[in-house]
């Protein structure tokens, strides 16, 4: 028993890995989130588990049970405190918990402009006076352990900006700016894809994203504004 | 029951009671042979129609469910290329909701509801039956887009710009529009037939506090519908013009915005869910009290639940939209109020749960459905809670794990209660008892292959699998949970399959079922197996909620021609009309038998629509004039014209008829309709002020204010007409027919006025629709006014035919009434939309 139990985690944790999982986060805002997740994950087995229990008590009796004293109260509770007090609860941790997902507090270090087309996306990162640092296709390169924010805007149709590893995902609509501000504590490999469904390709609609130490980041940068900042690779 | 019956002098003897039989059945029996088939009406040929139409959209759905997993079994299929991927999905999703989900319910509501209120029939039969000839005309339209060039392709959401003419040219995206739309028509109509029907028919003595849950179920959806649809009506409307004559509503470039799509989208999309489990839940709240052999615990509280999950649902759509970049602090409100609908769905759940444990419950087929259903919706249910909860719904939104969830809902809170009461209202229809063996084996196999299909899912989206994407990179190492769902995918489709043999078998070869084999009490099931036409040769009346429980004696009493309504003296089909609260006798009211004029009308508006994809709108717009004759006709011919003023529902009991009769349904149905009516122009309001909300110059270009004096004198115009209309009226009640028919006159000629003035008023200083979302949104608004005079023009015209006909007068006011309401209500929308149009631009 000893031994199964961490077996046990180690598998669930393999099976949750892969470059576009949520569960395998790589940020603070997913970290967050995957949190979330298992808490209520284990809260609704709990809740399903009380409910099917009541159930087969119910059904799967031999005699006729004792008629149900305050059968009103059973209802009040089960269905209106309970509820009640554990949404509740919910709401608050959901709440606090989006103000890490959202990084109350966090400075901005870097903002990047995403824009999205059918079927392909551009990354530009941008000087504190809003001058293309470096412009790339299909391939975003982030800073290790910096907060940055994408301004996200479509070309077309309706995309949707999603890197799981690092957070939530936000739409790109034509005629708007959106902002999704996100942070990379794991230098590595990762993936991004559109999520909103946007015609054909949108299946291909993918970006690989890589996050750089910086150091390795800021000779990226340099090595980009020195060559083509306007061009594409 | 004892007043009505001991009221009755002597019963009729034998020989009368079989002759007072046979013309019932006379007068109620569909006409033979095909025609017969063609012109039918009643309730239960209709109900059953809706239903088995609805399960072979089931069947063409889930078989394209069937291509999309064997698409996913694993990554890089070729199964489908991604253009026959997309239509498949979205012919998948549009099938199961607008052709599926929504008029199977209908249909058992339909079917099931006279018989559960202890009526003959619904009040408006050729309603029904024109809804039915809409939906399946709607239904084929949209699958005959296979034959021209591609199905539609742009998912059951339809976003703009995708759907635009832009980047969907081509008329695939205008069959969704008009297919859908068409199919619609079988929605609304529905709803104004059921809630009539819950409001005024019911059985007398069946007070509001007494009918059964399922009514209180229906009431409620009825009513989401009527509030519900209007939204995606009008969202529809708006990008077909869109289309096809170059409007702006959601094009960025002339001002338009693509949100506005989704805000109306979902209005109406997030009722839409309630819609579909509001009346499943009824069939679950009328089977838990059969199975569990006594009353519902918690009656109130399950009522209480059910209307507040109405209310609820239109406080949560902006939940499918939490990606779009509204700030964290608005969305915190829809997501509580998102929370909060579990609330009243835990109720009924507990409800339930105390009805069975303090019952003694029998665990038969149906019930076995019911098991699966609690653990199944209960499950998704709890990821709805989940996705209300705006970080997580940033991660999983547009993933498989929606995808899982959403059939968890769907098919664990509707299919499977649908499925239960299949097997539970069988015998009512074919009069034999369902086996139990080959069901139970069909359950265990759509229960394990559901969930092994869908709960994979679940973890897929997690993994990064997005929706509605073709196929997915090997990468994410989905590869394997997939196949899993392809392979349980099919487990789950030789389940259903194994259900339809099981009904197939018995309606062939089933034993015969004694009355009311489930020893249920409501009313359905004091019925004669299989019920004659016109159920109740009687009309019972009841005590109880469970009257069948209370009194053994009714079944025979209703099947007995001695009670109310038993001499079917005037050779008409009648039923009775009831108080809407109390259920005490106030009216009788005579319906219409078969006729064609139902498929005709619905045959025109095909033939119509048709014209329209095919851009001959000259063609199109001629045909209104066939369509307005066909309505003119069945107009006129509703109900009995030459109906008595009273009529003895039995000896000694003398009630009104329905044109003598304040409470008429007609009248109902009228009020239904405005609302619904009231509920499209809200719509389109709304979408003025969303419009003006992201605009930066409001008129738009190439559009000004003007002068006020044009548009001062057509608002009155207008007025005046209202004014017309009430003199009409206050001539009429006093015997007067040459002012009613003056003051119709009048209105008429006022409303031309307006009309005339209006539309130079506009023409003045409006750029072309064209140019700017401000000239399309307000020349629509005004257009949408305008056929609404029309509609009065005609409503008077009718009234002034009818009072020429001698068939208006004092005691018989309803016509006058309706064409006066039509007038009220005209005048009042266009009051609103006169503020909007030439009042707020000075303001704002
Ligand atoms: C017969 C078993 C069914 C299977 C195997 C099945 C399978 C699927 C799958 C795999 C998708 C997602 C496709 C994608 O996003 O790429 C989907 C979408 C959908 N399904 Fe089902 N489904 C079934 C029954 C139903 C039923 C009964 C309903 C509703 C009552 C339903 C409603 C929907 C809807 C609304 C969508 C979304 C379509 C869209 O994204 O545009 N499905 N289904
Ligand atoms: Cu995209
Ligand atoms: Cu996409």
């Amino acid at each position: 028993m000893r031994r199964l139990v961490p077996l046990l985690a180690a598998a669930v944790a393999a099976g949750c890995r892969g470059p576009q999982s949520m569960l395998d986060p790589a940020g603070p805002a997913a970290a967050a989130i995957a949190r979330t997740w298992w808490l209520m994950a284990g809260a609704a087995l709990a809740v399903l588990l009380l409910v099917l229990g009541l159930l087969a008590r119910a059904m799967l009796r031999r005699q006729p049970a004792p008629p149900m004293a305050r059968p009103e109260r059973f209802i009040v509770l089960g269905g209106l405190v309970l509820p009640t007090v554990a949404l509740f609860a919910l709401l608050v941790y959901g709440t606090l918990a989006g103000r890490t997902v959202i990084g109350v507090g966090v400075d901005t270090d870097r903002v990047v402009r995403v824009t999205a087309r059918q079927w392909q996306w551009q990354f530009e990162h941008l000087a504190p006076d809003g001058t293309v640092l470096a412009r790339s296709l299909d391939r975003l390169v982030l800073p290790q352990g910096e907060m940055v924010e994408f301004q996200v805007g479509s070309e077309d149709v309706i995309h949707s900006f999603w890197i799981p590893r690092l957070g939530g995902k936000v739409d790109a609509i034509p005629g708007r700016s959106n902002r999704l501000r996100l942070r990379a504590d794991v230098a590595g490999a990762m993936r991004g894809q559109c999520a909103e469904f946007c015609g054909r390709e949108h299946a291909h609609m993918a970006f690989s994203v890589e996050v750089l130490d910086p150091a390795s980041f800021a000779g990226w940068l340099d090595g980009r504004a020195a060559g083509d900042a306007g061009s594409t690779p | 029951m004892t007043e009505a019956n001991a009221a009755a002098p002597a019963p009729p003897d034998a020989a009368e009671q079989q002759r007072r039989l046979g013309a019932l059945q006379r007068i109620w029996a569909n006409g033979p042979g095909l025609v017969g088939q063609l012109t039918a009406v009643n309730h239960s040929t209709v109900g059953l129609r809706f239903i088995a139409t609805g399960f072979a959209f089931l069947a063409i759905g889930g078989m394209l469910s069937m291509f999309i997993r064997l698409q996913l079994a694993w990554f890089g299929n070729e199964v489908l290329d991604p253009d026959r991927y997309n239509q498949f999905v979205t012919m998948h999703g549009t099938t199961m909701m607008f052709l599926f989900a929504v008029p199977i319910l209908e249909g058992f509501a339909m079917y099931l509801l006279p018989k559960m209120l202890g009526t003959r029939d619904l009040p408006m039969p050729r309603l029904s039956a024109f809804g039915y000839w809409c939906y399946l005309f709607g239904g084929l339209f949209l699958y005959s887009s296979f034959l021209f060039g591609g199905a539609p392709d742009g998912g059951w959401f339809m976003y703009v710009p995708l759907t635009d003419a832009t980047y969907t040219p081509g008329i695939s995206a205008d069959f969704w529009l008009i297919g859908v739309t068409f199919a619609e028509i079988a929605a609304v109509t529905a709803a104004v037939e059921l809630v009539v029907t819950v409001l005024k028919t019911r059985a007398p003595g069946m007070s509001i506090q007494r009918m059964p849950l399922m009514a209180w179920a229906i009431l409620v959806t009825a009513f989401m519908i009527a509030f519900g649809f209007p939204p995606l009506i009008l969202a529809s409307i708006l990008l077909e013009i869109e289309r096809a004559f170059g409007f702006a509503f959601f094009e960025v470039a002339r001002g338009g915005d693509p949100l506005l799509w989704q805000h109306l989208f979902w209005l109406f999309g997030h009722p839409e869910v309630y819609i579909i489990f509001l009346p499943a839940a009824g069939m679950v709240s009328t089977l838990v009290v059969t199975f569990a052999r006594r009353t519902m615990v918690g009656y109130r509280w399950i009522v209480v639940a059910i209307v507040a999950t109405g209310f609820l649902s239109f406080g949560l759509w902006v939940h499918h939209m939490f990606a779009v970049g509204i700030p964290l602090l608005a969305l915190s409100f829809f997501s509580a109020a998102s929370m909060a609908v579990a609330i009243p769905m835990g109720v009924q759940l507990f409800a339930w749960i105390a009805t069975l444990w303090s019952g003694k419950p029998w665990l038969r087929l149906p019930m076995v459905w019911l098991m699966g259903f609690f653990f199944i919706f209960v499950l998704g249910g709890l990821t709805g809670v989940m996705l209300a909860l705006v970080p997580f719904d940033w991660q999983v939104h547009d993933t498989h794990f929606v995808v899982a969830h959403l059939h968890y809902v769907t098919i664990g809170g509707m299919l499977f209660p649908l499925f239960a009461g299949l097997y539970y209202w069988l015998p009512l229809v074919t009069g034999r008892q369902p086996g139990e063996s080959l069901g139970r084996t069909a359950f265990w196999l759509v229960f394990i292959g559901f969930n092994l299909t869908f709960l994979p899912m679940h973890l897929t989206g997690m993994l990064g699998m997005p929706r509605r994407a073709y196929t997915y990179d090997a990468a994410l190492g989905v590869e394997w949970l997939n196949l899993l769902s392809t392979a349980a995918g099919f487990v789950l489709t030789v389940g259903m399959m194994a259900v339809a043999v099981d009904v197939w078998l018995h309606f062939r070869h089933g034993r015969r079922s004694a009355a009311n084999p489930w020893q249920a009490g409501t009313l359905e099931w004091a019925l004669p197996l299989p019920p004659p036409p016109y159920n109740f040769a009687s009309i019972p009346v009841v005590d109880d909620r469970e009257p069948l429980w209370r009194d053994p004696g009714l079944a025979q009493a209703s099947a007995g021609t001695a009670g109310l309504l038993g001499d079917p003296a005037g050779g008409r089909r009648e039923l009775l009309g009831t108080g809407m609260i109390s259920g005490a006798p106030e009216q009788v009211i005579r319906i219409s038998g078969s006729t064609w004029l139902p498929l005709l009308a619905a045959a025109n508006i095909a033939v119509l629509l048709a014209c329209f994809i095919a851009k001959q709108y000259l063609l199109a717009a001629a045909l209104l004039v066939p369509l307005l004759a066909v309505f003119l006709r069945w107009a006129w011919t509703t109900g009995d014209r030459h109906a008595p003023l009273r009529i003895e529902a039995a000896p000694g009991v003398a009630l009104p008829s329905q044109a003598a009769c304040s409470q008429a349904p007609g009248w109902w149905g009228l009020v239904i309709s405005l609302l619904i009516d009231g509920s499209l122009f809200a719509s389109l309001v709304f979408a003025y002020f969303y419009l003006w909300l992201g605009a930066e110059v409001w008129p738009g270009p190439g559009s000004e204010t003007g002068a006020l004096a044009l548009p001062v004198l057509a608002l009155v115009l207008l007025v005046g007409a209202g004014l017309a209309a009430r003199l009409a009226l206050r001539g009429n009640d006093r015997d007067r027919p040459a002012q009613l028919r003056g003051g119709l006159l009048a209105a008429a000629a006022l409303g031309t006025g307006f009309l005339v003035a209006h539309g130079a008023a506009l023409a003045m200083v409006l750029a072309a629709p064209q140019q700017h979302a401000y000239a399309s949104v307000v020349w629509t608004l005004a257009g949408f006014h305008g056929v609404h005079v029309l509609v009065a023009l005609l409503g008077s015209g009718f009234a002034w035919l009818r009072s020429r006909h001698g068939l208006v007068d004092a005691q018989r006011r309803l016509d006058a009434r309706i064409a006066v309401a039509l007038w009220r209500y005209t005048v009042g929308q266009g009051v609103v939309a006169w503020l909007v149009i030439h009042l707020f631009p000075r303001l704002a």
